[in-house]
């Protein structure tokens, strides 16, 4: 297995380092700057960072031709991954890939001053609570048929799945906790 | 659910790895960065190169400006305090600005003490020439360091110089016995805790910006190859002739940083870079890196 970590802007090498903890011997994991790169992974990390920003590089480069020219590719989008694989992002008119059907609200919780850690619930990881780190995080305010809704913060989505696209609205990589990154590994090896 | 955290400060400068960070005067120019792909703007009355041409006592932003500012991007906004001024830096809070600039380029509100940044709930980024100086604001609570380079000079020269030292020191740290570190923490005139931290990681345990005098996509490369984590760009997007142009260019080059072919690509045709200063011919208090050391 062929992880790819998107390396345009954003805590490229914190995802490294979790995903290289997540999938030990499984498989290579790789920093992605060239579109050529894409076609030989099977799962792709869209980090966080300024979805604008991470947005204007992916189509200056090609990026995005050559993700949707990967039928088999996994997707794993954090913070600013989980707006670029948004169908929808409200009040903005941005880049995005439009992979997943679901709409996204960007700054949900407001400013920086506003950024929270909590324990969250996700039954899809197991009983263990999943210590979440949100940063001028984004939230999911619709999710549309075939999503399935992994964990929600009061009423908002913040994690979701759809087949094989996971969008997460906080930083697993900033904790030490592999589960939510060996579970896309899984979903990346056809496990899952 | 717990609020303004060191892991939330620091975690946001993580995202803006990787990225460029413009000063901008206004609303129009905000809108510039955002466009060309910047990851924050700093919101200035003046950048840096008109500053120093003023003249004066440098203070914080009318709050009306930073504000028009915020009003005008979806991206983090930062601004500038003055080095110790904590009433500035608790307004520009209350406004729910997303950083503060604790910052040698205006003028100093106080020669001895920074800012208690462990107070604040928004991060802080702070200026450093050398390894101690970075630890001794990480110790006040910064979230993220810059170098100082020679802020407004359009000039590499000194963001080179102070990123060098720091890079050294820490590979220095790195080689030595634990039972030299004291000694070493004695020298850098830093706390012992986060010297033997810096040890250990080999890198400093925040995100570590260039800043001061860059003005070109070779400049941008250049830091980050010499370790930078991303870049700020103060008078060099706006004081140069074709701003969109150029902040574009210095984003791209920021992400390719090691690819020289697209290098010479993206520095092609991108019109005249600020004029810049040598800083041989300056005077020593025309120098703002010497403040708040």
């Amino acid at each position: 297995m062929k992880v790819g970590v998107l390396a345009l802007q954003g805590d490229v090498a914190e995802h490294l380092s979790a995903m290289k903890r997540a999938i030990r011997r499984r498989g290579e994991v790789i920093a992605v700057k060239k579109a050529e790169q894409v076609s030989k992974l099977d799962g792709l990390v869209i980090p966080g960072g300024e979805s604008t920003t991470i947005g204007k590089l992916i189509q200056k480069y090609g990026i995005d031709k050559a993700i949707h020219a990967n039928p088999e590719l996994a997707i794993f989008g954090t913070c600013a991954g989980a707006i670029l694989l948004a169908k929808e992002i409200e009040g903005y008119e941005q880049f995005s890939l439009k992979l997943m059907d679901i709409t996204v609200a960007r700054n949900a919780f407001g400013r920086q001053r506003e950024s929270f850690e909590v324990d969250l619930t996700i039954p899809a990881l197991g009983e263990k609570p999943f210590h979440a780190v949100f940063i001028r995080a984004p939230i999911i305010t619709r999710a549309g048929k075939g999503v399935e809704v992994l964990a929600r913060v009061d009423d908002a989505i913040v994690l979701a799945r759809q087949g094989r696209y996971l969008a997460c609205a906080f930083h697993p990589e900033l904790t030490r906790d592999s589960r939510l990154h060996r579970y896309f590994a899984d979903i990346a090896a056809g496990n899952l | 659910m717990k609020k303004g955290t060191v892991k939330v400060k620091r975690g946001l400068a993580q995202m803006l790895k990787g990225g460029v960070i413009m000063d901008v005067t206004n609303a129009e120019q905000a809108g510039i960065a955002e466009d060309a792909g910047a990851v924050a703007v700093m919101a200035l009355e003046k950048v840096p190169a008109d500053i120093r041409a003023a003249g004066g006592v440098a203070r914080m932003a009318d709050p009306a400006k930073i504000q028009e500012i915020m009003d005008a991007v979806s991206i983090p906004v930062m601004a500038k305090v003055r080095i110790g001024h904590f009433a500035e830096a608790q307004i520009l809070e209350a406004m729910g600005v997303d950083f503060i600039d604790e910052s040698e380029v205006l003028t100093p509100a106080d020669e001895q003490n920074h800012i208690d940044k462990h107070k604040f709930k928004v991060p802080f980024v702070c200026g450093a020439r050398n390894l101690g100086e970075a630890l001794r604001r990480i110790a006040e609570g910064a979230a993220m360091i810059r170098t100082k380079g020679e802020a407004g000079s359009g000039n590499i020269v000194e963001a080179v110089r102070h990123m060098r030292l720091v890079m050294g020191e820490i590979r220095r740290l790195k080689s030595m016995r634990e039972d030299e570190l004291y000694y070493a923490a004695k020298e850098l005139q830093a706390p012992l805790d986060l010297v033997r931290e810096t040890a250990k990681l080999g890198r400093l345990p925040v995100v570590n910006f260039a800043a001061g005098g860059i003005a070109t996509p070779a400049d941008a490369s250049l830091m980050m190859q010499l370790g930078a984590d991303g870049i700020f760009v103060g008078s060099g997007i706006f004081k140069s002739s074709d701003p969109e142009a150029r902040a574009r260019a210095i984003v791209e080059a920021t992400t390719h940083y090691d690819d020289f072919e697209l290098l010479a690509e993206i520095s092609k045709g991108i019109g005249e870079p600020m004029k810049g200063l040598d800083i041989r011919q300056l005077k020593p208090e025309e120098l703002l890196q010497v403040r708040g050391v």
